[in-house]
């Protein structure tokens, strides 16, 4: 008998956090997910010590070589070693799509939860404004951000950040819409909630899911519009590793050598992929409903 | 009379609609005794729960005046017109219990987060044991068994989850409570076990309820007084049994009349309320309830009647109703 009072005891004393992660824990995907991202941010971290070449030492003897026991991932059109910027690259590009992510999260969410919140002219004024920004095309937004700003990495990342502001902002003003229309919503304005606490405490975490499956979507497109940038030249700037950079740049060898947009194509897609399972598994284990 | 804890008068509450005025509630004036249980009945979309909200001020009223006795002195307070910070210490004083138990919870929080917040939010304990203690002894109250309280809403059936929203009313220790049709949604053994609760409770700490309903027999189970609503007004208010035995008004009579009754030699006439209930928007000046009236003559099409007092205690908005 006593048996059974154990799990509710054991459960009390992991905090809420603990409790997310043990649901987590469970899915496979979403550990596999973690696992690659893992490893993505070691190599970025320990792009040093881990990447047998120079990124961006030139070796003209051995250009356009295939994948050998010398160069596991093949060598580029200055001989450079594919896998070294790779591993070099996967700094850039994982700095960009979390940080270009998370000020559009931040900006836009506080944004459309306002905005659904409050509703009336506060809303309107808001949206109204991100439809503006919506009217202009992505690309075009973040060059016309960018060369206002100049050509860094940070104005890059500030760049991709805010075009991605309004798709947020809907997002969050669509689903606090939603959730603020429930009665759960009167009965904490009936126990005396403030504002703020309504809509983080009741609001957001209602409102969570399609934020966390259109962010991790969100850092692959930042991840491509930072590529595109690279590309004309106003991100990161050659011959620094970039994969995006090495993407656009092995294009134009895609017939006779495929490798050089392969392998920077798999980084990009395995990284999304772990980036989407690892956002559904939260999704769930964020979710009580799912809980077994 | 004042011996009223509190009074009402004139409420009024409005929704803008894209076809003109919506008159959820209408004129309402009435007063509820200390420690009493007033019935509020009526059909579907008469303002039961408008009324109920402007009460205690989860809607702002368009006009009209919600007073409410002090506690410490004999003085009142306007719900209606109190400030935020005046509104905050009322939230201590007034709370309500919401219709239905699937949605009024926040489904992301356990059955002790959300007793818990009412008490964290009004910044009730300093002492984080006080409050376990507090939390533990309100579930208890209410008939929840301590293990549950790490449980999610989901996760447990109406009647648990009605208790919870119980809980919730309960943890600032309020003085009056609006019972917003907290039966509805449950089944019938369920049903009793919360009337029965509320009953306890109303005993233990002398709490004033207005108790919102389309049922009559739970209505009348539970009240002391009972105030039918017909498209947004009353039409007519007095105690428990006075309405069960003299009905004045005609639409209370077709109500009463429509109460299934477990006998097979009774023969009661019933009354058939012939065509819809009118729009409340934009409600012509006339008694609301003279399309479908069966007694209804020229002056109920030009005059609305006042609520006024038939008898001692005994209120009815008609033209036609008199001592019998």
């Amino acid at each position: 008998m006593s048996t059974e009072i154990i799990p509710e005891l054991s459960r009390k004393k992991r905090g809420p956090f603990m409790d997310v992660m043990m649901r987590l824990a469970k899915s496979p995907l979403a550990m596999f997910g973690l696992a690659i991202i893992f490893v993505l941010v070691f190599c970025a971290v320990f792009a040093e010590v881990i990447s047998p070449y120079s990124p961006i030492k030139q070796d003209l003897m051995h250009m356009f070589e295939t994948p050998s026991a010398q160069h596991w991932l093949g060598t580029d059109e200055f001989g450079r070693d594919i896998l070294s910027r790779l591993i070099y690259g996967a700094r850039v590009s994982l700095q960009v799509g979390f940080i270009a992510v998370g000020i559009a999260l931040v900006t836009g969410g506080m944004l459309g939860a306002i905005s659904g919140y409050y509703t009336g002219w506060l809303d309107n004024c808001i949206m109204r404004v991100m439809d503006v920004l919506l009217s202009i095309p992505q690309t075009l937004l973040v060059i016309a951000i960018v060369a206002a700003l100049g050509p860094s990495l940070m104005n890059l990342m500030i760049a991709v950040g805010i075009s991605a502001v309004p798709t947020y902002a809907r997002i969050v003003r669509g689903s606090v819409l939603s959730i603020r229309s429930m009665e759960f919503i009167e009965a904490a304005r009936a126990a005396g909630s403030s504002d703020l606490r309504i809509i983080l405490k009741h609001i957001i975490p209602n409102s969570m899911a399609p934020i966390i499956v259109q962010s991790t979507l969100g850092v692959a497109s930042a991840i491509l519009n930072a590529a595109g940038l690279s590309f004309i030249g106003l991100g990161i700037q050659p011959p620094n590793p970039e994969w995006g950079a090495m993407l656009s740049g092995g294009r134009q060898y895609i017939r006779d050598f495929p490798h050089m947009t392969l392998y920077p194509g798999l980084a990009i897609m395995l990284t999304i992929l772990a980036l989407n399972f690892l956002g559904d598994g939260l999704r769930d284990a964020l979710d009580p409903k799912l809980k077994r | 009379m004042d011996g009223a804890y509190i009074r009402v008068e004139n409420l009024k509450k409005y929704f803008p609609t894209k076809r003109g005025m919506l008159h959820a509630v209408d004129d309402v004036s009435f007063e509820i005794m200390k420690g009493e249980t007033l019935g509020l009945v009526g059909e579907s979309g008469c303002g039961k729960s408008t009324l109920g909200r402007c009460l205690i001020r989860l809607l702002d009223s368009t006009s009209g005046k919600v007073l409410l006795k002090n506690a410490d002195d004999d003085g009142c307070i306007d719900i209606t017109k109190a400030t935020p910070s005046e509104m905050k210490a009322l939230r201590k004083r007034v709370q309500i219990v919401f219709q239905d138990p699937y949605s009024c919870l926040n489904p992301r929080l356990s059955v002790w987060e959300l007793i818990a917040e009412p008490l964290i939010v009004n910044k009730i304990y300093s002492n984080k044991n006080e409050m376990r203690r507090k939390i533990r002894s309100l579930m208890d109250t209410v008939g929840l068994a301590e293990r549950l309280e790490n449980s999610y809403p989901h996760e447990l059936d109406g009647g648990r989850r009605q208790r919870i929203g119980i809980a919730r009313s309960l943890a600032l220790n309020p003085e009056f409570i609006v019972l917003d049709e907290p039966v509805s949604a449950l089944d019938v053994c369920i049903q009793a076990q919360i009337l029965n609760l509320l009953n306890e409770l109303q005993k233990e700490f002398s709490y004033t309820y207005v108790f919102i309903s389309h049922n009559l027999s739970v209505v009348r189970h539970v009240s002391d007084r009972i105030a039918v609503m017909y498209l947004g007004q009353i039409v007519e208010l007095t105690e428990y049994r006075e309405l069960f035995r003299s009905p004045l008004h005609p639409y209370t009579q077709a109500l009463l009349s429509a109460i299934p009754l477990a006998k097979l030699d009774v023969n009661r006439e019933r009354i058939i309320l012939e065509g819809d209930v009118p729009s409340p928007i934009e409600p012509p000046n006339a008694c609301r309830f003279a399309g479908r009236c069966r007694y209804a003559k020229e002056i109920c099409r030009n005059t609305p009647p006042a609520l006024r007092e038939v008898m001692t205690g005994h209120y009815a908005a008609c033209h036609f109703a008199k001592e019998n």
